[in-house]
């Protein structure tokens, strides 16, 4: 067991985009590429001051969209550098392009996304469209539920996207107002060098490859025996097998985020479930409810609240949802009756949001599965508040007991 | 031609090239092959100056100022068939590869 050596920090009343701002910082990248967009500007305008203020020796980049920021950060990390960004809604879908080519070269950038909603029509407040529609770009995607968590996981993300085993981008999303304008204490570290230094063991050191007989840095340094070139032509011939190794690297992403998690925590004394999943009160429960973003926050208030009148009901939240973890939501909800799934996302198909099919598909390997029914909840920034999550708990209630018929999907807090 | 390649353990990751463009041999991608009928080709040389891929080469005489024949290289070759389209004497027929 190793020990735990919690580091001096200090409370700040910091937003969720300036826990974000902070966290990076502290991480101090090389280049910072940026294009203003609500609910996520504040993020980048903080960095900039903090630029600006000399802080940090970031190279900040003022570029003129989220395609440019993302091209910026592409070609910031095939140098071999520490890039970030962030982004939300519409500047995320204009980005989409590329962030299938910062996963494919394998480029270790780093996101913030404050979750909006993609217009149209257009509306700037939260819900998980926008990062449920870029889940199979090859990044890996962390989902925060405050802004403490905000600040410890983007430095996280950073040590997460630079294992040699990963090498894979990283998506860090909080909810849009909710989370990223509301100000709440939040603990940062005293000494900045406790992240660079400590923690991400200085400048980022790109990976090692063997190319045609030598060794060289996975990155566009000119001092490489022979050049690397990033992004030639890929065809039928051998794109598979990249897309393979993709695979592979998603896969080794699952374990990479939970030792970093681990390793922070003892930097920090602080921990969110095992970084993967948080389970709250599911030991004995019999309905369990998974979401992901800050509604778990109002769940567990209305749990508490169930509990108190005995009825066993627990709370899964997904903090990793790529690599989806699907071992873990079977080895959690193996003796639930009754999944209750809570996507705040819009769902265009005939059976659900994302998080209900692919929790559903998971438990579809148990031998006796439970009943798993899905509520979609919370578009654009519509109100979730305990009272609309307790009827839907009620309604899971009802399903264990044989009172209620279960259905596919449900959404609530929509008027009739 | 169809030499195994090797397989995604054994590659470099991130997609980069890991051998020079000369070993690597675009002639599989083709699926027609040009042929030349040495009888009728009239030595014009249009073939060789409209391949994109250089994939045709002029067969000197030791002076080096006349040309004997053109022929194909068929590793680079992807086989798109313009020599065929070009000849003005159709002496470039365009066969289906067997592999």
């Amino acid at each position: 067991m190793l020990k735990e050596e919690v580091v001096g920090q200090e409370e700040r009343l910091l937003n969720g985009d300036e826990a974000a701002a902070w966290a990076a910082y502290h991480v101090e990248p090389d280049v910072v590429a940026a294009y203003p967009i609500t609910p996520q500007t504040i993020i980048v305008e903080r960095f900039s001051e903090f630029v600006a203020d000399g802080l940090v020796r970031t190279e900040f980049v003022s570029v003129e969209s989220e395609h440019s920021a993302m091209s910026a950060c592409v070609g910031a990390a095939a140098a071999g550098g520490r890039a970030f960004t962030a982004t939300a809604a519409n500047g995320l879908q204009l980005m989409n392009e590329i962030l299938y080519i910062a996963s494919t070269l394998r480029l270790p950038i780093v996101m913030a996304i404050a979750n909006r909603a993609v217009s149209g029509p257009i509306n700037i407040h939260c819900d998980h469209t926008d990062a449920m529609n870029v889940r199979d770009a090859g990044w890996v995607m962390l989902f925060c539920e405050d802004a403490q968590e905000v600040y410890d996981t983007i430095i996280q993300a950073f040590k997460i996207a630079e294992n040699p085993n990963v090498l894979l981008p990283v998506m860090v999303s909080f909810d849009g107002f909710l989370i990223s304008h509301t100000a709440q204490k939040v603990k940062v570290f005293k000494d900045p060098s406790v992240v660079r230094e400590k923690f991400l063991g200085g400048p980022r050191k790109p990976a090692k490859i063997k190319l045609m007989g030598h060794e060289v840095e996975l990155s566009l340094n000119p001092k490489n025996p022979i050049p690397v070139t990033f992004g030639p032509l890929d065809l039928y011939d051998y794109y598979f097998e990249h897309k393979r190794q993709q695979s592979l690297a998603m896969q080794n992403a699952y374990e990479v985020v939970k030792e970093v998690h681990e390793e922070y925590a003892r930097l920090s004394g602080r921990r969110y479930g095992d970084g993967v999943t948080v389970p709250y009160r599911l030991e004995d429960a019999e309905i369990a409810v998974v979401a992901m973003g800050s509604a778990p926050g109002t769940m567990r208030y209305v749990i508490d609240e169930m509990r108190d009148e005995g009825i066993k009901i627990g709370l899964l939240r997904i903090r990793l949802f790529r690599p989806f973890p699907y071992r873990d939501i079977i080895e959690k909800l193996r003796n639930v009756k009754v999944v209750g799934v809570f996507d705040r996302a819009q769902d265009q198909g005939m059976m659900g949001g994302p998080l209900f099919l692919e929790t559903r598909a998971a438990l579809y390997e148990l031998e006796s599965r439970p009943k798993v029914v899905n509520y979609v909840f919370g578009l654009g920034g519509r109100d979730a508040p305990p009272e609309m999550f307790r009827e839907a708990f009620d309604e899971l209630v009802g399903i264990n007991k044989g009172t209620i018929k279960p259905f596919i999907r449900k959404y609530i807090g929509v008027r009739e | 031609m169809s030499e195994k390649k090797p397989g995604w353990k054994e590659i470099p990751i991130a997609g980069v090239p890991f051998i020079s463009s000369l070993e690597y041999k675009t002639g599989d991608w083709r699926v027609f092959k040009p042929v030349i009928d040495d009888d009728k080709c009239i030595k014009c040389l249009l073939c060789n100056i409209y391949c994109p891929d250089m994939a045709i080469h002029v067969k000197w005489d030791d002076t080096g100022n006349k040309a004997l024949g053109v022929y194909v290289n068929y590793d680079y070759c992807k086989g798109c068939g313009i020599c065929a389209d070009i000849c003005p004497v159709k002496a470039i027929t365009m066969v289906k590869e067997e592999r």
